[in-house]
């Protein structure tokens, strides 16, 4: 256990260090509309952003040390194909957890 | 179930009430669980929220209000509400963002509740792949987006996961994920084609 101080401490950095991020864009545009250059960047921007978040999430051991996760990379490999063949979200989820379930059994 | 051991009880599910950012939490406790300090956990957190900040500036005009206002709604951005909200046309769909944060909220601060409590009872939530859940929802996220956008789509998200890897090797905890974003910037290279 941590002492009590610290964890509140950290509690309270964190809530502000997230406040302050999320607000500031809104805050100083206001009303304003991004400039119209900026567009396609910011179309790609959840592109790029899931990409990203999926790579560090496979990077990453069941241990969260870095790593390749092979029993996620499978199951979301299984999860790709079920959604090029348009399977549905929740079905395509669903093949991901067995895959990934079936290869940690195997391994 | 994580964070039970480390912080007792109340903190965690206090903790997923305010800060209300899974990645930042997880990046956090993985420092502290490393043997880091405090202040270098919440300055892994706040890199890993980072992302925010750029997202904050894509969904202002979308949002309602004074700045006061959209500075709060802004603060409803997070990983699937943003990528959920996104219309072709570059704007964001105001209602689906609070909407969806609204239903993640709840579920999130119930999730965080029922960890707690079953830290200890409840078997490693790894030993049934419940833990591909996350990354396999992105990836159906990045399968719409990548339809959308077709090539420069596919080579940006491309380009971002290569950065992410590279980043994850070299960089702490949650700055990968803000420097892979960039790859967006790709979209500006050729204007007048699209």
């Amino acid at each position: 256990m941590m002492p009590g101080a610290a964890i509140w401490t950290l509690i309270a950095m964190l809530t502000m260090a997230t406040v302050i991020i999320k607000g500031t864009g809104p805050f100083l545009l206001g009303d304003h509309d991004l400039p119209d250059r900026l567009r396609p960047a910011v179309m790609l921007l959840p592109t790029t952003l899931m990409a990203a978040l999926i790579t560090v999430a496979l990077m990453h051991r069941s241990d969260g040390a870095i790593g390749w996760n092979w029993a996620q990379c499978v199951g979301l490999l299984v999860a790709a194909v079920a959604l090029f063949c348009r399977a549905p979200l929740i079905l395509s989820l669903g093949f991901a957890v067995v895959a990934t379930a079936t290869v940690r059994a195997l391994m | 179930v994580i964070a039970q051991p480390m912080m007792g009880t109340i903190a965690p599910i206090v903790m997923s009430c305010v800060v209300f950012a899974g990645s930042a939490q997880f990046a956090a406790f993985g420092v502290l669980t490393a043997g880091g300090s405090i202040v270098a956990a919440a300055v892994a957190g706040a890199l890993t929220n980072l992302r925010f900040l750029v997202a904050g500036f894509a969904v202002a005009p979308s949002l309602k209000g004074g700045r006061i206002r959209r500075a709060l709604e802004g603060q409803a951005v997070l990983d699937p509400s943003f990528a959920l909200a996104a219309r072709e046309d570059g704007s964001f769909d105001r209602g689906v963002l609070l909407w969806s944060t609204g239903v993640q909220y709840v579920s999130w601060i119930g999730g965080t509740v029922a960890g707690v409590a079953l830290a200890g009872v409840q078997p490693d939530p790894t030993t049934y792949g419940l833990d591909v859940i996350m990354p396999a929802f992105f990836m159906t996220l990045l399968v719409g987006e990548v339809r959308t956008h077709r090539g420069v789509g596919a080579i940006a998200a491309v380009c971002s996961a290569a950065i992410a890897a590279v980043c994850t090797l070299v960089l702490a905890p949650g700055a990968p994920v803000a420097v892979a974003a960039c790859a967006s910037l790709i979209g500006l290279i050729r204007p007048k084609d699209t």
